[in-house]
């Protein structure tokens, strides 16, 4: 799970991290006073949506003006300026995809000078299994190119969960960025409280791009992105309301209220499938064939008729959909089950397209049968590839 | 223990259940022991003294594995409650610890592989689909339907995936020698790599079925080590996740393309550099390897 960055600094001041003051408005009324109560003479107003490369974004409506999601500003008034012509207007980047991200809120903080930008990273390492801290003295440039064309200004280790954090974690952070005096005391110190707050909060990345040096000597974190385990948010209370829905797909939105995973694709097919592997491997057997998959769905192990009714309502809803695979192993699932609730769901939410229905496993001719004598328009399959085939066949003709 | 457990000479592993008295453990319990397991306890710490199923219930896993000499643990508990019970089983003694439960937390999962490390133990899983040597034992939710005593090993980071696959080789007569189901999250005790020398000398093994996704490194991770030792028996592999978008999480936890990392084209490449043949779909790769047992047969 993402939350916005202005969350994400909150969580860290809570903390003891060195951030700026700021405010966030979700209104054009709000924005005067927010910024009037900061000090000046430089702010800062940045777009607050769950996607990077927000500076060099662009907006798709002209009244938002040619600059991109983050815009300095030198008055109070022109602070409030900025947010008005932001809010409610959608913000395309590298990461959001043509359509863009409509600007809900607008953070506003106090300008800061900078002397020197780092990259720094906390992330956790499938390959040791440990939680790994990645530094760069090129900060506020995309970390992928950086490892790509200069591999040598990264530094990257990983810390045994055993010992935990050590100040000389802090300290080898410290000199590769080039340090010197105060700077590496606050370094060790800011690197511990990190270290603490991605550990005690379930975070699965934290990403501070750019960490400043200013001309005084002190380290500020001037931007912060973290994601967190959704496995885990049962003891995070406080980041599961963080949660911001309006930035989620809304019909994976729905889909997680059922406990179903779901996600939007840009194809034709809509899928219903159980287990992950399987769904992808139907998902790209589709593609194999030729059409292109309008979806990832994984009913899960333990799915009743009203989860697969649900289902079948949130692929029905996607108006790209020309038709639907429905590729059920019945494992640890039953086939009957399955098949009763795509015969209950068809009958409820009515089936203007195509559907191929694969069943194969546990009470597999049960299932079968509960499908051939519905009177519905289903077309059964023997397998996954005939199945691909079949739905691909109604779908391209 | 792993290497005991594949090995068809050595004696059956006594293997004991936490959270035993769950309504699906109970259930999956009855078909391991149908399938042969040796199942010696279960463990509960309010049922401790009774016997289910004729298998006997002690409160602790302490109590269980000095009655019973239990050295396989499989908790059958929550999400939040395998860490616990891991470390409960690790300081009774327990050697081997498969996890089949879905949604454990990273940050319990990298304490459980530092446990384990520091106990000279084994871990298979998180959201391990379960392990078995067909005919003789399994261990976890692997559905009878698809298993069948054969010449391939099968290493799977999928549950259904690999039901599929297992499905269609033994429909054209090709069962399993052992079938190690290593998980599809990120944080993991056994990875692909980890089993290259347990089936190099395996002797029921003629050849090797990977089910592998996208996301993280592990399938290039087996390329590097079985380019350095080779296994000496054909492998091949089905990777799930070509059709995938970049910066989600597809199902499983671990199964996620991000920064350009983790994708279908860098796994195949690593693969088949190795000598490992690759395919996006289960039927070519069905055909291909009962194609080639049955040559070399001939």
């Amino acid at each position: 799970m993402n939350i916005h960055e202005y969350q994400a600094k909150a969580l860290l001041r809570q903390y003891g991290a060195p951030v700026s003051d700021g405010r966030v408005v979700l209104t054009a009324n709000e924005a005067k006073s927010a910024a009037g109560e900061l000090d000046g003479p430089l702010w800062v107003v940045k777009a607050q949506i769950h996607a990077g490369g927000r500076g060099k974004g662009s907006f798709k409506e002209a009244e938002a003006g040619e600059k991109g999601g983050v815009r300095l500003a030198k008055s109070v008034q022109e602070a409030a300026d900025e947010a008005k012509k932001m809010l409610g207007k959608t913000l395309v980047t590298h990461q959001t995809g043509p359509a863009g991200k409509q600007v809900n809120r607008v953070y506003i903080e106090d300008g800061s000078d900078i002397e020197k930008e780092f990259y720094l990273a906390l992330l956790v390492d499938r390959g040791s299994s440990r939680i790994s801290f990645v530094c760069s003295t090129e900060g506020g440039m995309d970390i992928e190119e950086v490892a790509a064309s200069t591999p040598d200004k990264i530094l990257s280790f990983d810390v045994d969960p055993a010992i935990g954090y050590q100040p000389y974690h802090g300290r080898r952070v410290a000199f590769a960025l080039g340090l010197t005096g105060g700077a590496v005391k606050q370094c060790v110190k800011l690197m511990s409280i990190l270290y603490k707050a991605f550990t005690e909060k379930d975070m699965e990345m934290l990403e501070i791009n750019p960490l400043i040096l200013m001309p005084n000597g002190d380290l500020k974190v001037l931007d912060a992105k973290l994601g967190f385990d959704g496995n885990a948010m049962y003891r995070n209370q406080d980041v599961a309301g963080l949660r911001d829905e309006t930035e989620e797909d809304p019909k994976e939105l729905a889909a997680s209220k059922y406990d179903l995973n779901y996600i939007a694709l840009d194809g034709e097919i809509g899928c219903m499938v159980n287990g992950a592997g399987l769904a992808m491997a139907t998902m790209d057997i589709i593609k194999l064939y030729g059409a292109e998959p309008a979806n990832f769905l994984d009913v899960g192990g333990g799915a009743t008729k009203e989860k697969v009714t649900e289902a079948f309502k949130i692929i029905t809803s996607d108006p790209n959909v020309k038709g639907i695979l429905v590729n059920i192993f019945g494992g640890i699932m039953r086939c009957d089950v399955i098949a009763e609730g795509v015969v209950a769901a068809v009958k409820d939410v009515g089936l203007k397209v195509p559907l191929v229905v694969r069943l194969e496993g546990t009470n597999v001719e049960k299932g079968k049968e509960i499908i051939n004598s519905s009177g519905l328009d289903v077309i059964a399959a023997d397998d996954l590839k005939d199945g691909a085939q079949k739905i691909v066949k109604a779908v391209k003709g | 223990m792993l290497e005991h457990l594949i090995d068809p000479a050595a004696p059956q592993v006594p293997v004991m259940v936490q959270g035993a008295t769950g309504r699906a453990a109970r259930q999956h319990i009855k078909l391991m022991l149908r399938h042969g397991t040796n199942i010696v306890a279960g463990i509960s710490p309010k049922a401790g003294g009774e016997v289910q199923d004729g298998v006997p219930i002690f409160a602790t896993c302490a109590d269980a594995v000095a009655a019973t000499g239990a050295r396989v643990t499989l908790p059958m508990v929550p999400p939040m409650s395998v860490l616990p019970a891991a470390r409960e089983a690790l300081e009774a003694g327990v050697r081997l610890i498969v996890t089949v439960t879905e949604g454990m937390p990273v940050r319990d999962a990298m304490h459980l592989h530092a446990l384990i490390r520091e106990h000279g133990a084994e871990w298979t899983g998180a959201s391990s689909p379960g392990l078995a040597v067909p005919g003789r034992c399994k261990l976890g939710f692997l559905p009878d339907a698809c298993l069948a005593p054969g010449p391939i090993a099968l290493w799977s980071k999928s549950g259904t995936l690999s039901y599929e696959t297992a499905l269609r080789l033994k429909s054209r007569g090709l069962g399993q020698s052992a079938w190690i189901g290593v998980g599809g999250d990120a944080i993991k005790g056994t990875r692909f790599a980890d089993l290259v020398p347990l089936f190099r000398d395996h002797a029921p093994t003629r050849a090797v079925v990977i089910v592998g996704e996208i996301g993280g490194t592990e399938e290039e991770d087996l390329a590097a080590r079985l380019s350095q030792e080779p296994l000496g028996k054909p492998v091949y592999a089905i990777l799930a996740g070509s059709a995938a978008p970049e910066g989600k999480t597809m199902g499983h936890a671990g199964a996620i393309v991000s920064g350009g990392k983790g994708t279908f084209e860098s796994k195949a490449e690593a693969l088949q550099s190795a000598g490992v043949h690759v395919f996006r779909a289960i039927p070519p790769l069905v055909d291909r390897v009962a194609q080639d047992l049955q040559k070399e047969t001939a």
